[in-house]
């Protein structure tokens, strides 16, 4: 590589500028030798140094009762995983793990999906259409982005109690809802879309909600793949409206019911299953980020201009 | 195929008003250009004919029948944008059909009327591709298509041809020309391209500051002005103006216009009017010298390339043949 033409090397970046986003493998070339070996054991340590507390809880999750308490912490897993997950996904400590998951499946996914569509619909009624009270609208909104859901979360119960919501999803997701972010997130993308694309639908003779449909949908598909993301991992880390108002175990989130295991008082706990039940609460995200990563990327590379 | 007619069409943006009455005949299947300096309302018009912007005094009727209340849709018109407007996300194919499709025009009849308008614009190749895959001029002609393959009653285009490089712009300058003369569809183009306006126009609506200052054939409007504007828009270079009251003989009106082509360098002794080279321009087929005459006007004269060049500070002589004098009055009217 270090004897190619010097043209070649010109041209190279040249032909990057077309798509800035794109990193030029051409770019690490001169990255060789000492240099390369360094940044890599940076890496590593840093890797290391954020992974070790996890490893430890996958320990923790394979041993018996007995060999985390007794010191020294076991370093490697032990033969109990198989008997640790089945007991913490089918019987738990209140509620069986895997009622907890598909709760916390229920909430994340409700929050993010319901986010995604009033946002969505909101910001194209913002942006595209003149009626009276649309800037008031548009500050009601944005108030709203000063009053997470921690601030008012008295009143807001107060009002999920009436509606009689406690200790059922609507209860859980509803309320998480609404919020102005998203909506701000499409507002400003709604806002970079050519008024001609609009102007030409209107003269293809498509009426505005053809146009939400079959044109504005389609270019955010980027946008909403990663507002799902967020999304999805900030309804599943919710812990303290949960933790609120579901009073039934049966209605425990994953986040919150890790809590609820540690015992009160002198009563043993039972950290192989609490470990296991971490380890579980951990799967899900993951599994969001790296399925919706794929999509994300692909949406970035072919970016709509 | 269809007429178009503006009545006294005005329009305000709240109080500012953009269009003073603009009154205008298409014919069936007549090519008209409107050409005009930026922000003289050029695209505001075009922009009532589509129904994209409401019409706040008079009347716009295509064939006859009052359009001003319709939809864009309902208008039967087709638009071509500055910079095409095209859907990002979908093929070349489902771009041209989006508007067809819409209609509920039948899929068979949308793939022949597709595919005929691919073969008039040599896309065919490319009908799979995004529209960010294509160049400059192939999307041009994407939007081109899309509107054809609509078969509209009207054609509008809003300087369709301002995105592409010079030569581009001369090769589809052509192409429209050809299609519009084959299709016969009436047509109203937006430019602020005088040369565009020239070469396209059947007849020409020259703008400025909201009225049409003239209306009429591209060569009638070059060779007979009827405003000082018009004189001084229509044409490069531009006419040269000369104050009528210093120039101190035929004093009629308040200045006098004479076309660059039809002044004539000649021996001092032969004319009252001299002054001194500033520069010139020689451009091979002719040559342009720029002259300041001996009380500071500014005066261009084109001239044959095989005609000698005077040098630069030299003074001479300027003449020209008396019938091809334009006079204007102060307000900029033709007398
Ligand atoms: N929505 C609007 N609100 C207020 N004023 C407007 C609006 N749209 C256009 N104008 C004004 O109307 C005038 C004419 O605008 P228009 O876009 O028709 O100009 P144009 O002749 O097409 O110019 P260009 O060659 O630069 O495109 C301009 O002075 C512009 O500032
Ligand atoms: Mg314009």
């Amino acid at each position: 590589m270090t004897d190619r033409d010097p043209l070649a090397a010109e041209v190279a970046p040249k032909r990057g500028t077309g798509r800035p986003a794109r990193p030029l493998p051409d770019g690490m070339v001169e990255r060789r030798g000492a240099g390369l070996w360094l940044t890599h054991l940076g890496l590593i340590v840093g890797v290391a140094f954020i992974f070790f507390p996890i490893w430890l809880a996958f320990v923790a999750s394979t041993v018996e009762q007995q060999a985390i308490v007794r010191p020294p912490m076991p370093l490697l897993p032990g033969d109990q995983l198989w008997e640790n997950y089945s007991r913490a996904l089918i019987s738990g400590i209140n509620a069986p793990v895997a009622l907890m998951l598909a709760n916390s499946a229920v909430m994340a996914l409700g929050i993010a999906l319901g986010k995604i569509v009033i946002s969505l619909l909101s910001a194209f009624a913002i942006v595209y259409f003149r009626f009276p009270g649309r800037r008031v609208f548009f500050w009601l909104i944005f108030l709203t982005l000063m009053l997470p859901v921690e601030v008012r979360i008295v009143p807001t119960y107060e009002v999920v109690a009436n509606f009689g919501m406690l200790n059922s999803y609507s209860g859980l997701i509803l309320p998480l809802i609404a919020s102005a972010t998203a909506t701000f997130l499409f507002r400003q993308f709604f806002m970079t879309v050519p008024d001609e694309l609009a102007e030409a639908a209107r003269v293809d003779g498509a009426r505005p909600m053809r146009f939400f449909f079959d044109i504005l949908l389609p270019m955010s598909r980027t946008n909403m793949a990663a507002l799902f993301v967020i999304l999805f991992i900030y309804g599943w880390n919710q812990y303290l409206w949960p933790l609120l108002i579901t009073t039934d175990p049966s209605m425990n989130t994953i986040v919150m019911g890790i809590r609820q295991m540690f015992p009160s008082g002198d009563d043993i706990a039972n950290w192989p299953v609490i470990m296991a039940t971490s380890i579980l609460a951990m799967i899900p995200p993951v599994v969001v980020v790296i399925g919706m990563q794929r999509l994300f990327i692909r949406g970035l590379v072919e970016s709509e201009k | 195929m269809a007429t178009v007619t503006l009545d006294n069409v005005r329009k305000a943006f709240g109080k500012t008003q953009v269009i003073h009455g603009v009154d205008l005949d298409i014919a069936d299947g007549e090519f008209i250009v409107i050409v005009g300096p930026s922000g003289c309302g050029k695209s505001t018009l075009l922009r009532m004919v589509a129904g994209l912007e409401s019409v706040t005094e008079g009347e716009i009727r295509i064939d006859g029948a009052r359009v001003n209340e319709a939809e864009p849709m309902d208008r039967d018109i087709a638009m071509v944008f500055q910079n095409y407007a095209l859907y990002p996300h979908m093929s070349v194919f489902d771009n041209m059909a989006y508007g067809l499709k819409i209609a509920g025009t039948p899929k068979d009849e949308i793939a022949r009327r597709v595919a005929t308008a691919a073969g008039m614009l040599q896309l065919e190749p490319y009908l799979k591709r995004r529209p960010r895959e294509l160049s400059g001029g192939q999307r041009q002609r994407v939007a081109m298509g899309r509107a054809i393959v609509r078969k509209p009653a009207v054609f509008l285009f809003d300087e369709p041809l301002s995105n592409l490089d010079a030569k581009l712009r001369v090769q589809m300058r052509l192409e429209i020309k050809t299609l519009q003369r084959e299709l016969g569809v009436t047509s109203l183009y937006v430019t602020h391209d005088q040369v565009e306006a020239m070469t396209l126009a059947d007849r020409m609506v020259v703008m400025n500051a909201g009225r049409a200052d003239q209306i009429g054939r591209p060569l009638d409007v070059y060779s007979n002005p009827k405003t000082e504007f018009v004189a001084g828009f229509i044409g490069s270079p531009p006419t040269n103006f000369l104050d009528a009251a210093r120039l101190g003989r035929r004093a009629k009106g308040a200045r006098l216009g004479i076309r660059p082509e039809h002044v004539r360098i000649v021996p001092e002794a032969e004319t009252d009017l001299g002054g001194t080279v500033a520069y010139a321009e020689p451009l091979g087929a002719e040559t342009l010298i720029h002259l300041r005459t001996l009380d500071g006007q500014a005066i261009t004269v084109r001239q044959d390339g095989a005609h000698p060049i005077p040098e630069e500070g030299a003074t001479c002589g300027i003449a020209w043949e008396p019938r091809d004098e334009m006079h204007f009055a102060e307000s900029g009217q033709r007398v």
